[in-house]
């Protein structure tokens, strides 16, 4: 038999390396995005719980309908009644803040890997790795460079919360029928022209249900996060799990599944709405 | 002037195209090559062109590489080979924002689906080609809801495409086409997709509108009874190259081969072919100043039993009998005052077939076919009616 090909040394021989030289990049990138998630924790708890839920029953019932709404209301004041209302507010900052960067690097791949062949080859067997790689894998060089807390876990969640947003952009675009393209490029218009006024236009529903996909997961992720320190409601369930305390455990559990519904109401009460006006 | 010329145009697809055009030329069949090299030859040796304000037909079956063709003349595909020259100069050539300045300027496109922007209200699908040259939303609005109005949809600008009917939907593409004042219209089954009413309602208009507009329209159809309706001239594909190009009546009545034959077999002829493409000749006639004695003798010479009698000009002046003209000799008459019939029916060059059968019908004599400008150009008698209706080319069928 050959000897053993070291796949897993020369991975740990380049992770050292990016320690050793890429350190400042690193601390930077840790500084930047942990100010943001803090930023937005802060905002949020200036906030009174009762006024935040209010606002969000008036929200939830414009874009999509009153029942809705008062189910988001009452979801949400059993988070605060569950004594469970900063930790949700720290899951929602990470959520918020790692979905969006999710976001501003995958919707332009996505149309990327639409607009090249080449792109597409090369992005899917990347996307694909990062879709079934088990994340407990990459959470250890994720602390490496980045510590422990919310920025290796903001990491984490963006690296498996990105493909469905990438794959479903590019589907979108793809999906645009050729000869709108053509009635497009007849007329004259350019490649930029063609992409802003016709194929994101007429994507969007596909790219909204990416981006909803990509918020499900990245709460689906929270408490692996909580592992490397990220807090939130996935500490909460991790403490329950380490103290085997099952009331602890289940409470933070339904806190997460209320924000997954109260947001993926909202997100595809959005691309609904999108929908109606087309 | 030629408004549009195509020489020696070719596209292939496949990989090695150049390959492929250099075996095309050497004379190869498709087959041949798509054997050797595997590449499929779209169109080949296309060779037209197109007058201004001329509106011209693409005319063939699926799969004969008219719509290919068509989406060659405004590069949405790239030929391979050849030349097109537009208004004397070559687009084949030209650089992506030059031919983008074509497209927004000189020729748009009408598409078979509508091809009609989903998520635009009507006004916004008739302004987008304004809205890509940069014209303010103001004034883009405004030339668009004045187009709108020439096609019959005012009232309809702020509706979504999808709420409209299929003919109101291609009215809303050809407004389109028609806000950035295009000299040129290039339409690929334009109408296909609509039912039969609406067709000849849409070929109606368009018939009409181009009367007001006089652009130059390239149409393409499988349709033959719309290439024969809108046409001014028909190019017949098959197979990626064109067989035939001329007037209906042309490709009517003589057939380049047994293909064009198949093809027009069931057309209803009486609707296309015209007086001029079932005439006789109009020998022999006879000039006012002859007389009845040279009328009688040319009527016995040709075995007929009646003349048209012309003036110096070859206007019409009347037809004359046999027996009339028996009875002036016997009674010495010199002139044809007493004995030409002057009311005798007759029929403009242009006038179609289905028109004329009710005026043979009814005449005891045969028709005079004339021109414009007054002038004898043939003679209608039923047989030779008949036979041109039948076959084609045999215009001088039947006697008098």
């Amino acid at each position: 038999m050959l000897p053993k090909i070291p796949i897993g040394l020369w991975v740990e021989k380049i992770v050292d390396w990016a320690q050793i030289n890429l350190g400042l990049l690193f601390d930077l990138i840790t500084l930047f995005f942990k100010n943001i998630i803090v930023g937005i924790e802060n905002i949020i708890l200036l906030v009174h719980p009762l006024v935040i839920i209010i606002l969000v029953f008036v929200l939830v019932w414009f874009i999509a309908n009153r029942k809705t709404a008062l189910g988001a209301a009452v979801g949400l004041y059993l988070i605060y009644n569950m004594r469970l209302w900063n930790p949700a507010v720290e899951t929602l900052a990470l959520v918020l803040a790692s979905a969006v960067l999710a976001l501003l690097v995958g919707v332009p791949i996505g149309i990327l890997t639409a607009r090249s062949d080449l792109v597409h080859r090369i992005t899917m067997p990347v996307l694909d790795f990062m879709q079934t790689m088990p994340p407990f894998v990459y959470l250890i060089p994720a602390v490496f460079f980045f510590g422990l807390g919310h920025v290796p876990g903001l990491v984490a969640t963006v690296v498996f919360a990105m493909p469905p947003c990438i794959r479903l952009t590019g589907l979108g675009i793809r999906q645009v029928p050729v000869e709108l393209i053509e009635a497009s490029e007849a007329f004259g218009a350019t490649e930029w022209q063609k992409l802003t006024r016709v194929q994101v236009p007429l994507a969007m529903p596909t790219i909204m249900a990416g981006i909803n996909q990509c918020i499900m997961l990245s709460l689906s992720m929270v408490v692996i996060a909580a592992m490397i320190g990220a807090r939130g409601l996935g500490m909460e369930v991790l403490a329950g799990i380490s103290r085997l305390d099952v009331a602890l455990g289940f409470e933070g559990g339904l806190a997460i599944v209320i924000m997954a519904i109260v947001l993926d109401r909202i997100t595809q009460g959005l691309s609904e709405k999108r929908k109606i006006k087309a | 002037m030629s408004k549009i010329v195509v020489k020696d145009l070719a596209k292939i697809f496949g990989d090695h195209p150049v390959k492929a055009l250099k075996m095309l030329q050497e004379g190869c069949s498709k087959n041949e090559i798509l054997a050797k090299t595997r590449q499929t030859v779209g169109i080949f040796n296309i060779n037209f062109e197109v007058k201004e304000a001329e509106v011209f037909v693409l005319m063939g079956l699926s799969g004969s590489g008219k719509s290919t063709l068509l989406r060659c003349i405004n590069r949405l595909i790239e030929p391979t080979g050849g030349t097109i020259t537009l208004d004397g100069e070559e687009i084949t050539g030209a650089r992506p924002e030059a031919m983008r300045e074509i497209r927004r300027k000189k020729m748009s496109m009408v598409f078979q689906r509508f091809a009609l922007f989903p998520h635009r209200t009507v006004l916004d699908n008739a302004a987008y080609g304004l809205e890509v040259q940069g014209i303010p939303q103001e004034q883009r609005r405004e030339k668009a809801a004045q187009v709108l109005e020439v096609v019959g949809l005012k009232g309809w600008e702020d509706s979504m495409p999808a709420q409209l009917s299929g003919g109101m939907q291609q009215r809303v593409g050809l407004a389109r086409a028609l806000a950035n004042d295009p000299d040129m219209l290039l339409m690929d089954e334009a109408f296909s997709a609509l039912d039969p009413l609406i067709r000849k309602e849409m070929q109606d208009e368009l018939l009409s509108l181009q009367n007001a507009l006089n652009k130059t329209i390239i149409f393409v159809t499988h349709d033959l009874d719309e290439a024969l309706k809108i046409g001014d001239r028909i190019a017949l594909m098959n197979d990626g190259t064109i067989v035939q190009t001329g007037t209906a009546e042309e490709i009517l009545t003589k057939p380049a081969n047994d293909y064009v034959e198949k093809f027009v077999a069931d057309v209803d002829r009486s609707k296309v072919l015209t007086a001029e493409g079932v005439m006789k000749a109009p020998d022999p006639v006879v000039s006012l100043k002859d007389g009845p004695r040279v009328a009688l003798r040319l009527m016995k010479e040709y075995g007929i039993s009646s003349i048209f009698v012309v003036t110096r000009e070859r206007r019409l002046a009347g037809l004359v009998l046999a027996e009339d003209a028996v009875r002036a000799v016997e009674e010495n008459k010199n002139d044809f005052n007493n004995i030409m019939i002057k009311d005798t029916p007759e029929v403009n060059i242009d006038t179609p077939v289905i028109d004329i059968i009710p005026v043979i019908a009814e005449s005891r004599f045969p028709v005079a076919v004339t021109r414009t400008d007054g002038r004898l150009a043939g003679v209608l008698v039923r047989g030779s009616v008949l036979a041109g209706m039948v076959r084609k080319g045999e215009n001088a069928g039947g006697a008098a």
